[in-house]
């Protein structure tokens, strides 16, 4: 078995093509992304090495529009963490009360995680348009047709109009897993603490949500680093625009490189994204790793 | 005595609240079904309508007509047709590609003995973390550099590449239940290192399989950044990129590209009619452990 074990020949061919292609396509282009973005380079004439001067210019350029894009992605962020996650905990907690319909209602408000981004983009584009797109005219039929903007167009609305389809999107991926961690809680303890005479409320405040921390704790993650990546939908939505008003860092980091040809620029853009997603992911699992900590010394 | 109530009436206690609240919990969650399913519903109608139904005389209602004459013309003229055979060329070889790479990597990473398999296992995880964006421009610059552009490797291979680090650790989590005792008893009965994998691991990780499977399939079938950037030649066009561009060419028709939503979002649906327990626990399993 020993021999079997350290077979060389099988060893080297299972492990070489996912190797050849994880260090191809992965390992080497982060190398080169981190060269690229110390470069000024158009992807035709010589590359040029200019130190910190993009990393400079991203924070302190106030035309090439990082620190804005960036603030946005913030707000996504926010928005995800304070009132996405908030739905998706309420339904979760709703649904795993022992109703009837439990599997039903799990299955539908799982659909939109499966459909392509650039289906309920578009989707959304009808929806939001502002002659015949059913929003406009459903705010008409109540007599709230003041109301009425060109939501997608509009400086002012087209940020939160993008944040509305994210939010529909992503509300049933959240609320599943978390359904999963609080099916995954001994029933026993819900029944003790039901005995005692804690209410539906109580049960839910005091055991579930303390229970299902780590899970909370992935959401968080996928919420923050989900909105520091976003692309596909702003991209099918706005496009950035108006006037960037909906311009994320990856929407920015695609128009500097395939657009304007500055292919160094866009790499610093790339690299400040990958770095704030690992930040990010680590700081909240500190963040929350603490407090569990506390709460065992207690 | 405790113990006894329990037993003898083991909802008593939760009763009343639970009989008060249903009403307010079901009125929540139609709401938030018909929040879901309604955009669907109008995507669904609004794709067999014609412009005159969509734009007033019917807008929410079933199709008074049923134009089907949309889906041809989204298949024909707005080349959905060959969008869809595209996305299911690259989506599928992708599928393949990840399932046999992975699961060669997994077992040679768990199960196989040799110096640095610790290491390498890490480096594949940290794959999990690294987001496409990191990679796009350099693996742009490769491709054009071997003229691999416009073509479907030009997204397999990227596809595959970044769905290595979720499918070894999936296929980890599974080969955990492979006791080792069947390898070696297939040792002794004369199976090398390939007998082994091929005749017992691999039959044993069929639901592994499926579960990498899902995940690469709503990856692939649905990405759009490298989709857009490595294939600017509508042949090579996946279904993502189709849809943008016939939204471009039908502004003012809006039931060809209602129909090619419909037509870009039915295989998802209907794999999921039939197998929404799987894909769920799938895509669990994927988010806790990653």
């Amino acid at each position: 078995m020993d021999k079997i074990r350290r077979n060389k020949l099988a060893i080297v061919l299972f492990i070489l093509p996912a190797a050849m292609l994880f260090i191809g396509i992965i390992i080497i282009p982060i190398i080169m992304s981190a060269i690229y973005s110390f470069q000024n380079w158009d992807g035709m004439t010589q590359a040029e090495f200019v130190g910190f001067k993009n990393y400079a210019e991203l924070f302190t350029s106030k035309s090439a529009g990082f620190v804005k894009t960036l603030g946005n992605a913030f707000l996504f962020a926010g928005l995800s963490v304070f009132i996405q996650l908030p739905i998706a905990l309420g339904l979760a907690l709703l649904i795993s009360k022992g109703i009837k319909g439990e599997s039903f209602f799990v299955t539908v408000f799982f659909i939109p995680v499966l459909i392509s981004t650039v289906v309920i983009g578009q989707l959304w584009t009808k929806i939001y348009n502002p002659e015949y797109g059913i929003l406009n005219i459903a705010l008409n039929a109540v007599g709230l047709g003041s109301l009425k903007r060109t939501w997608l167009g509009d400086q002012n609305t087209a940020l939160f109009a993008v944040f509305i389809p994210m939010l529909w999107q992503y509300v049933g991926y959240h609320m599943l897993l978390m359904y999963a961690g609080i099916k995954s809680i001994s029933t026993d303890i819900i029944e003790a603490a039901r005995i005692d005479g804690a209410t539906q409320w109580q049960i839910s405040k005091s055991i579930i949500i303390p229970m299902i921390k780590p899970v909370i704790r992935i959401c968080v993650i996928f919420a923050v680093t989900g909105s520091l990546k976003a692309f596909d939908l702003i991209y099918v939505l706005t496009g950035g625009g108006p006037a960037h008003a909906s311009e994320v860092p990856s929407t920015l980091m695609v128009s500097m490189i395939f657009r304007r040809n500055r292919y160094g620029f866009g790499s610093t853009i790339a690299v400040m994204i990958i770095f704030l997603c690992f930040f990010f992911a680590i700081l909240i699992k500190k963040f929350f790793k603490t407090e569990e900590d506390l709460e065992v010394k207690k | 005595m405790i113990k006894e109530a329990k037993l003898t009436h083991p909802n008593d206690s939760a009763m009343p609240i639970n009989k008060r609240k249903p009403i307010v919990t079901y009125v929540i969650l139609i709401f938030w079904t018909i929040v879901n399913i309604f955009p669907l519903y109008w995507m669904f109608t609004f794709s067999l309508k014609s412009n005159a139904e969509i734009f007033g005389e019917n807008v929410i209602g079933l199709p008074i007509d049923w134009l089907w004459e949309n889906y041809r013309e989204a298949m024909t003229t707005g080349n959905m047709a060959l969008y869809f055979l595209n996305s299911i060329i690259v989506t599928s070889i992708t599928i393949v590609l990840t399932v046999i790479c992975s699961l060669m990597a997994c077992y040679a990473l768990t199960r196989l003995e040799w110096p640095g398999r610790k290491l390498a296992n890490n480096i594949f995880m940290l794959g999990l973390t690294v987001p496409i964006h990191a990679a796009i421009l350099p693996v742009f610059v490769i491709l054009r550099s071997l003229k691999m552009t416009d073509s479907y490797q030009a997204l397999i291979i990227p596809y595959t590449a970044f769905a290595l680090a979720m499918a070894i650790m999936i296929f980890g989590s599974f080969i955990g239940n492979v006791p080792k005792e069947i390898e070696e008893a297939a040792c002794i009965d004369g199976c090398g290192t390939f007998g082994i994998f091929f005749r017992i691991v691999l039959p044993l990780m069929r639901p592994a399989i499926s579960t990498v499977t899902i995940f690469t399939f709503l990856q692939a079938w649905n990405e759009l950044m490298f989709a857009v950037i490595f294939n600017s030649k509508s042949e090579f066009r996946t279904i993502p990129v189709g849809i943008q561009t016939l939204s471009g060419s039908y502004t003012t028709k809006w039931g060809p590209i209602g129909a090619a939503l419909v037509i870009a979002t039915f295989p998802t649906l209907i794999v999921y009619a039939f197998m929404s327990k799987k894909i769920q626990k799938s895509l669990i399993a994927g988010a806790v452990k990653g």
